[in-house]
């Protein structure tokens, strides 16, 4: 297992990184290298599908229950995220947000032994799988929001500043970063909905007194439900949206670096 | 087989010649299919910007001819009034100009996409017609394939060349959809003309122009299919618009940041994309300050052009060189179809000598069962496929190479000669 993780975990690893300095290079000569980079970001994402597999495979129960693997599989799902928009070329730069992030996260699993042989959990099986499975998808949908938002404010600062150099790179209109934020946050928000809804459920049935993960996690909820009620309700559109789309970003990541790491996965 | 192109274009003859030329994509079928004739190929591709019919025959100098007065036929003119309005070319650069259109590189607005669309439908409307054969089929192919190569490899459509375009494609960069946005003009103007025509070639719709003289404003309404308005009810306008044009010669500004600011509470967070061309300026510049507003003056719209210059440059120059590779690949494959015959007249000759031997052989062999009558016709035929194996590669090989290389139709000589084909194959 351990051999055979590790033909898996490299060309992961040099498929992210190959894409995460193409996309670093795409921001500074556009149209050079930057084409290159998704075929890293296809081959790391299919390497490290093997590797989850094989974690599956080797694994007595639900491979994931760990931090660090939970970490790997959170990896995993933000790519899979990205590579649904990163082939269009005029989404390219969103690269270069999301792929330094999760070969960021990928490296940090790995080196918190996520990315070994998976040991078993506490925990039940089809508990993991629905809650941790479920909220981590949620999250990872969250990420590619923010970085979607990210974006925008980025492009929108360049067009509010008048910057000379603001068509030299191929990006997507403000208005289909707008609505594509709104769009991926409205998909997560029910599928986080539905995973907290789970350990809620488990956490009354045992009696677990609420912890601070889970009253973070309640709190990114209450905030993407705002920003849903805030965006198709009352209207609100670009620079505010986004911005709250980024902060609920900033409480994922407290919650998946800063919480979880002390408490449980 | 020759591939000819006879043509028209914004480069060469003025709008009044060029929509004399120019057709329907309902005919380019019929077209295509009369020049085509009994044994030729040919696509007839209109647009705004050009007329060219590409034809691929053996006759190059009839070709031409045909393509010529078809050209004529179009603009109901004799042949020779057209001279120095229409080029021709033969051959390679045919296909480098076919794929240089592709690419948008001999387009109005460079490297704009609509141009793909147009070749697509010509070339199927002359596969419809049954005017096409296996030359223009993979040249069209091809240069679908470079143009769309050129435009996923380089930023050829992102560096803007005027002031005028800057303005459309950063349009482009805050909504989605031209198509479904409000233009007004404030001023009748040259250069918010143009502004105006890059937004509607975009595809720009609900235009409403704005100007002291009605009278002014209503002939460049009429060129755009527009609405005229007055400045008296300009609020009412701004409420509405998801873009402005302004270039009148007024001295003050014609637009205020109050007067937005008051125009934004109905638009429901809705940006507006301002675009001052005037000197002096028509647009208080306050207004790229209020949220979701987009202001670019002449200065600004200038900067952007500059900087794109260098980007242009380098862009086109990548671009180009993808194209002379393209076109590279798509003469390798011509030249590959000069040793066809040959190799095929050699393949037969091969199977018929096979076929008699064998049939020679019968007598001595005696009465054989299914079987083994199998395995010996298996064995004669890998025997012949393992001997003609390699002389088949080399002779494909050798008419691809570049020119000058190796010489493909000396190596068909050749063999032609050795095996005594040559009769039969001509």
């Amino acid at each position: 297992m351990g051999e055979a993780a590790v033909l898996l975990l490299w060309p992961a690893l040099l498929g992210y990184g190959e894409a995460t300095i193409a996309y670093a290079s795409e921001t500074v000569r556009p149209g050079r290298l930057g084409r290159y980079a998704i075929w890293g970001v296809r081959l790391g994402w299919l390497a490290q599908t093997a590797l989850l597999g094989l974690q599956a495979a080797r694994a007595g129960g639900w491979p994931w229950g760990t931090w660090a693997g939970s970490l790997n599989l959170f990896v995993w799902m933000c790519v899979g995220a990205y590579l649904i928009w990163g082939c269009r070329p005029r989404f390219r730069l969103l690269g270069s947000v999301v792929m330094p992030f999760a070969l960021g996260l990928f490296v940090l699993a790995w080196a918190a032994g996520g990315a070994g042989v998976p040991r078993s959990s506490d925990f039940g099986d089809a508990f993991l799988a629905l809650h941790v499975g479920l909220v981590l998808a949620a999250f990872a949908g969250f990420s590619l929001a923010a970085a979607l938002a990210a974006l925008y404010l980025w492009q929108e600062r360049r067009l509010k500043r008048r910057e000379a150099g603001v068509l030299r790179q191929r990006a997507p209109s403000l208005a289909a970063l707008d609505r594509l934020t709104g769009r991926t946050i409205v998909v997560a928000l029910p599928v986080l909905t539905a995973g907290l809804a789970i350990g809620v459920g488990r956490a009354e049935s045992e009696g677990v007194a609420l912890d601070a993960t889970m009253a973070v996690a309640l709190g990114t909820w209450a905030l993407y439900a705002a920003f849903v009620a805030l965006r198709y309700g009352l209207g609100w559109r670009g620079r505010r949206t986004a911005q709250l789309a980024i902060a609920g970003f900033v409480l994922v990541l407290v919650l998946r670096l800063v919480i979880t790491p002390i408490g449980h996965f | 087989m020759n591939v000819v192109l006879v043509g028209t274009s914004h480069r060469h003859a003025p709008v009044e010649l060029r929509e004399l030329v120019a057709f329907g994509s309902g005919r380019a079928g019929e077209i295509a299919a009369a020049l085509a004739g009994e044994d030729g190929e040919a696509v007839a591709l209109s647009t705004c910007n050009r007329t060219e019919l590409y034809l691929a025959c053996d006759d190059s100098v009839g070709a031409l001819e045909r393509g010529a007065g078809a050209l004529a036929a179009l603009a109901g003119l004799p042949a020779d009034e057209l001279e120095g309005s229409f080029y021709t070319l033969l051959d390679e650069d045919a296909v480098l100009h076919l794929f240089r259109v592709a690419a948008g590189l001999d387009s109005m607005i460079r490297g704009e996409g609509q141009i793909l669309g147009q070749i697509r439908s010509a070339f199927e409307a002359a596969q419809e017609a049954d005017a096409t054969g296996p030359a223009l089929h993979r040249l069209f192919r091809h240069a679908l394939r470079a143009g769309k190569r050129v435009r996923t490899e380089t930023g050829i459509a992102e560096n803007p060349a005027s002031v005028a375009t800057a303005a459309a494609e950063l349009v482009e960069r805050v909504f989605e959809d031209i198509s479904g946005t409000n233009v007004l003009l404030l001023g009748a103007g040259k250069i918010g003309e143009l502004a105006a025509r890059e937004l509607v070639t975009r595809g720009a719709k609900g235009i409403v122009v704005a100007n002291r003289s009605v009278e002014r404003a209503s002939r460049l309404a009429e060129r755009f299919g527009a609405r005229v308005t007055s400045l008296e009810a300009l609020e009412d306008e701004l409420s509405l618009a998801d873009i402005v044009v302004a270039s009148t010669s007024s001295s003050g500004y014609v637009v205020t940041a109050e007067q937005v600011g008051r125009a934004l509470a109905g638009r429901r967070k809705r940006p507006v994309f301002f675009v001052d061309i005037a000197v002096p300026r028509d647009l208080d510049p306050a207004i790229n300050e209020l949220p979701g507003c987009y202001l670019y003056d002449i200065d600004d719209l200038e900067r952007v052009v500059a900087e794109s210059a260098e980007g242009r440059a380098e862009e086109t120059n990548r671009a180009e060189a993808i194209l002379v590779d393209e076109a590279e690949q798509f003469r390798a494959w011509q030249r590959s179809r000069d040793v066809v015959p040959a190799i095929t007249s050699l393949r037969e000759l091969a199977e018929t000598i096979r076929a008699q031997e064998l049939a020679r052989a019968e007598p001595r062999l005696g009465a054989l069962s299914p079987r083994e009558r199998r395995a010996v016709e298996s064995l004669t035929t890998q025997i012949v496929n393992k001997l003609l194996h390699l002389p088949t590669v080399r002779l494909k090989e050798a008419a691809a190479a570049p020119t000058g290389a190796v010489d493909g139709v000396h190596y068909a000589e050749a063999v032609r000669h050795l095996f005594g084909l040559v009769e039969e194959d001509r």
